[in-house]
């Protein structure tokens, strides 16, 4: 049986409750889409599937992945945009919504860590309490640069539980060398409007134009251990603890030389070359560093002269 | 956006095996695409990190300044080559007072000697001041990434070591034996014994 089989009866089986629908019809649409226009196989399915919803005047939110049919996943484990799943998760965090259509924004954790969850206004859901633990059916998955997050909508089914999670820690730990720091380290000026903090080029904010910008801190690095080399960003706070350097002492030493490259150039000669041990959230293909230390303690060659010597 | 493309690692490699790394290749066609060099254990390397002693500088430009720097470690002499193109680390060659332990992170580079030898020698992306203690670090991390580049020569589907099969005569014995002597330069006298010299 050919693939687009298969795909085309698990579309039929979601609409066949909702409206006369053919499989054969729904397999020949498919197929224009991937053999005669060469759309790939889960965008022409995408397609498809709008075209039904429009048939039934359905929303996709309506949908859901077929009743019971999703997997239980581990939030750690997401990484696919538009996917159906079911969690058994903790309310870690909630967060202040920045917009009405938001009902509730916040961080859910389970054994395997943490996902930012959004649950929208519109789909009218009883809401969730910080600390509690659910069973979460029904909640489609999403990805912005690199992140995944999970949103709730008016087909999530929530069941509170009586237990409690032991939240995993998705921090990660990098050891190596520090052997390079890119452009946009150093003193820095950021946009001052509100939720924006982008980093400004030349004065300008891309969002916002020309604006008075604010002076921060920050380190873009690249440690290495040998086997892969870490973007690693250091903030403020971090970038102060390795370095010495205040922030207020970058400001004056940028005032003294009129150019604030002094700064960068400065940190650089600190922190290049040196070994450090970095651990924090990913984000995207950086670390953000939330804790760092230098590597000074003793170094202990027996166990590696000990695999030398054997092998 | 187009997905910028992926930096290269920084290998570590002590200083025998890196000057035995005379053959030097392209992925691609393309202009822009990266050397690499071939090290004998059956890797490529287009940027090495460095932690030793610098011992000598010396301006040996004609016109403008071009600086040469011997940075030793445990088991050799890496030669890095600075000049223009290399403004901060010819201008850390030009005041630094060796001996003192420097960090490099450079490029490998290949020039052909007028009796047809080929030398390699390190061009610096940063040279930086270095201590002790992260001497020894790089010591038993670049006895680990060797002894790892080791293990995995008889791999079936290395095609790095099958190229350093063709291109270079050394056994990765040798690179087994610079590995533990490195690492017994550093490990306390605590009755260790040299190993015996293997027989070839």
């Amino acid at each position: 049986m050919s693939d687009l089989r298969d795909h085309a009866e698990d579309i039929h089986e979601q609409f066949s409750d909702h409206i006369d629908i053919d499989v054969d019809d729904v397999e020949e649409r498919l197929n224009t889409l991937v053999d005669e226009y060469k759309v790939p196989l889960d965008e022409a399915r995408r397609s498809v599937t709008s075209h039904y919803l429009d048939e039934a005047g359905m929303e996709r939110d309506a949908l859901g992945g077929g009743s019971g049919s999703n997997d239980h996943v581990q939030v750690a484990d997401v990484d696919e945009d538009e996917q159906w799943i079911d969690v058994t998760a903790k309310v870690v965090d909630l967060w202040d919504a920045r917009s009405d259509a938001v009902a509730q924004v916040g961080l859910l954790g389970d054994e395997s860590g943490t996902i930012k969850f959004t649950a929208f206004a519109s789909s009218d859901l009883p809401k969730l309490e910080e600390g509690a633990v659910y069973a979460l059916g029904n909640l489609v998955t999403d990805e912005y640069q690199g992140d995944y997050s999970v949103k709730l909508n008016r087909t999530t089914t929530i069941e509170q539980l009586d237990e409690d999670i032991e939240v995993g820690d998705d921090s990660t730990t990098v050891e190596g060398a520090l052997v390079a720091m890119q452009s946009g380290s150093g003193l820095i000026k950021r946009c001052p409007e509100e939720d924006c903090t982008r980093v400004l080029q030349n004065g300008r904010c891309s969002e916002h134009g020309e604006v008075e910008g604010e002076f921060d801190l920050r380190i873009k690095g690249v440690v290495d251990d040998g086997i892969d080399a870490h973007e690693v960003i250091f903030d403020k706070e971090t970038t102060e603890a390795i370095t010495g350097i205040s922030l207020e002492e970058a400001k004056d030493m940028a005032m003294d030389a009129l150019d604030t490259t002094v700064v960068a150039d400065e940190i650089r000669d600190l922190v290049i070359g040196t070994y450090y041990r970095v651990s924090g959230p990913t984000f995207g293909r950086y670390v953000l560093a939330d804790d760092v230390e230098q590597l000074s303690e003793p170094v202990d060659a027996t166990a590696a002269l000990e695999r030398a010597r054997s092998m | 956006m187009s997905q910028a493309p992926t930096r290269e690692v920084a290998k570590r490699v002590f200083a025998r095996e890196f000057n035995d790394a005379t053959f030097t290749f392209k992925e691609s066609d393309d202009e822009r695409a990266p050397n690499f060099a071939l090290l004998p254990t059956g890797d490529r390397a287009n940027r090495v990190f460095v932690v030793g002693t610098l011992t000598e500088t010396e301006d040996i430009g004609d016109e403008s300044e071009y600086w040469r720097g011997r940075v030793v470690g445990p088991t050799g002499t890496f030669f890095v080559y600075a000049g223009q193109y290399q403004p901060d680390a010819t201008a850390f060659l030009r005041d630094a007072e060796a001996p003192e332990y420097v960090a490099v992170v450079g490029k490998p580079s290949t020039f052909e000697t007028d009796d047809g030898n080929v030398n390699v020698s390190l061009r610096p992306e940063s040279i930086s001041a270095s201590d002790e203690n992260a001497r020894e670090r790089w010591i038993v991390e670049t006895a680990e990434r060797t002894l790892d580049r080791i293990e995995a020569f008889e791999d079936e589907t290395n095609e790095y070591a099958e190229m350093a099969r063709d291109e270079y005569d050394t056994a990765v014995e040798t690179y087994r034996r610079e590995a533990t002597a490195a690492l017994d330069s550093i490990v306390e006298d605590g009755g260790e014994t040299e190993e015996p010299e293997a027989t070839p």
